[in-house]
């Protein structure tokens, strides 16, 4: 394993790579504790670490989503409570998975590709795996571990949020008032939604998560290289978030 | 004792190890010396397994460590310690946290036993009160020395040293060389140490190995070093002209008195 760090290929290479990587990311611990306590650390710092931008970015989303939405219905027929249908149907569907784990891939992504990055190039990673430890299952299972419990929860925070938003703005700019807009956030509510918007943040996160790792665990050169290491992930992850969103929107809302 | 046999390392076009065969004996500190670019890391990264050889093999005690899948290494692992160049040292634990981690993760050891191992072996790299400092707040001798402590809290069999006094000053270099000499003796431990500091070879070669482009160009110990005529090899310890022309002028003395 430790020969192919140094090499580089092609995109079928780096594909086999990255498959392998995550096979054995669930190898079995040598110390389950060990594991765990670092599982805590990585749900801190991805989970708790995350928290503030995302509350921020999700309000003004569902904000500005239901100003925008209600200026285009003032000129119809349609009546007000629709803003609270509209927000809260494209925050599940789409603008809390997706934009939430968009903004993640660029602050987790960038986070573990350099956490990796340094670790790779200061012998860290050769100074565990001379131990005997399973360096993959130790570095990068923990953080797939947390990041699949940790995200779903911040993209239900981020529709709450979200959803909160569109009752302030929209009630604040006078266009539809607080008991309308709750009237259609809780018209026809589909358990499936959710079920989605659950699926969509699971594999984002982990896409996300194991993308960047594996762009900081095979970083290899100079401290120039770290850099570089972390735009790629940050850029690959938000690529295969959308790439993964249109194809479980595919498969799931047919 | 580590044995290694007809190593050959191939980097895409470049073959870095072109044949390596030599034997590390057990209670001594075998050196490694040549100039930059010589093959020394390579060769240590080969014998400990983080590079897999293109060709030959690395026996441990006899036993074949290339052939062996990743759980039978690990087994070898254990039992292994190792100084990187550049330390190494996790930087998000402790100093206390470094040297305990292999004892965390590979032992059932109850904690309060952990921390008397671990401050045992600080004391022994005479480094005391700085358990709870980053690595980034200590000096690069102190860092070194905490490589020193984690590489050997387990007990190991083989400790291997990358450059151990690359970036200290004559002193600390010293210091290091000689706790490294006095761990193998007392504990006999095969060590294998990479160096180009002429002092640490003068003073610690009792079993030298001279690499020059990737063969091994010539094999000793410090006695002999000095009456080898293998040109390379003199080009190496007296890199300086200051140093030849001491040395032509000692021998020109010591030729005159004949
Ligand atoms: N991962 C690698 N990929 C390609 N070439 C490598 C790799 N590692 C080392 N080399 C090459 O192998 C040669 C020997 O390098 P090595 O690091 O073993 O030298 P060294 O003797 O340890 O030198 P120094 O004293 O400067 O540490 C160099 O020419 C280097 O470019
Ligand atoms: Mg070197």
């Amino acid at each position: 394993m430790a020969e192919y760090v140094h090499a580089s290929g092609g995109p079928l290479f780096h594909i086999g790579r990255y498959v392998l990587m995550i096979k054995r990311s669930f190898a079995k611990p040598e110390r389950a504790a060990m594991y765990w306590k670092e599982t805590l650390v990585q749900m801190n710092n991805i989970g708790v670490g995350s928290l503030v931008i995302i509350l921020l970015i999700s309000f003004f989303i569902g904000a500005v989503s239901a100003v925008q939405f209600a200026y285009n219905l003032s000129q119809s027929m349609v009546p007000m409570y629709y803003v609270g249908f509209v927000v809260k149907e494209s925050m599940i569907l789409e603008l809390a998975p997706t934009v939430s784990c968009l903004i993640l891939g660029g602050k987790i992504g960038s986070n573990l590709a350099s956490e990796l990055g340094t670790m790779r190039l200061t012998e860290q990673i050769d100074a565990l795996e001379i131990m005997g430890v399973n360096t993959i299952s130790y570095l990068i299972g923990p953080k797939l571990a947390a990041s699949v419990t940790m995200i779903p929860l911040l993209v239900v925070i981020s529709a709450i949020t979200g959803i909160w938003g569109g009752l302030l703005a929209g009630s604040m700019s006078g266009y539809v008032s607080g008991a309308d807009y709750l009237q259609g956030v809780l018209m026809s509510f589909k358990a499936y939604n959710i079920f989605v918007m659950m699926v969509k943040s699971v594999v984002f996160g982990f896409v996300l998560t194991s993308v960047s790792c594996y762009q900081g665990f095979y970083a290899h050169g100079s401290a120039i290289e770290i850099g570089k290491a972390s735009t790629r992930a940050v850029v690959l992850s938000c690529v295969m978030v959308l790439f993964a969103d249109l194809i479980l929107t595919w498969l799931l809302l047919r | 004792m580590i044995e290694v046999k007809d190593v050959r390392k191939v980097f895409g076009t470049q073959e870095v190890l072109k044949g390596i065969s030599a034997v590390f004996e057990t209670g001594k500190n075998n050196l490694i010396i040549g100039k930059s670019g010589s093959g020394k890391t390579v060769l240590l990264k080969c014998i400990v397994g983080l590079l897999t050889p293109t060709d030959g093999h690395v026996l441990f005690d006899e036993k074949d460590y290339v052939a062996m899948n990743i759980d039978q290494k690990n087994e070898i692992r254990r039992e292994l310690g190792m100084l990187f160049q550049g330390g190494a040292l996790f930087d998000s634990l402790t100093v206390e946290q470094n040297v305990r981690f292999p004892l965390d993760m590979f032992t059932h050891m109850p904690l309060s036993e952990k921390r008397d191992r671990v401050n045992e072996v600080l004391k022994r790299v005479n480094l005391v009160n700085a358990n709870h400092k980053f690595p980034s707040q200590i000096s690069g001798g102190m860092q070194k020395r905490t490589g020193i402590a984690r590489a050997i809290v387990m007990n190991p069999k083989y400790l291997f040293c990358d450059e151990p006094n690359s970036g200290l000053d004559p002193q600390t270099s010293i210091v290091v060389d000689e706790l490294i000499m006095e761990i193998t003796q007392e504990y006999n431990i095969t060590t294998i140490t990479n160096t180009h500091d002429m002092n640490s070879v003068i003073a610690n070669g009792d079993k030298i190995i001279f690499l020059h482009e990737g063969n091994k160009h010539w094999e000793g110990d410090k006695y002999s070093l000095f009456e080898s005529d293998n040109k390379e090899l003199i080009d190496f310890i007296f890199a300086s002209d200051f140093l030849k022309e001491a040395r032509d002028a000692r021998f020109n003395k010591l030729k005159n008195k004949v």
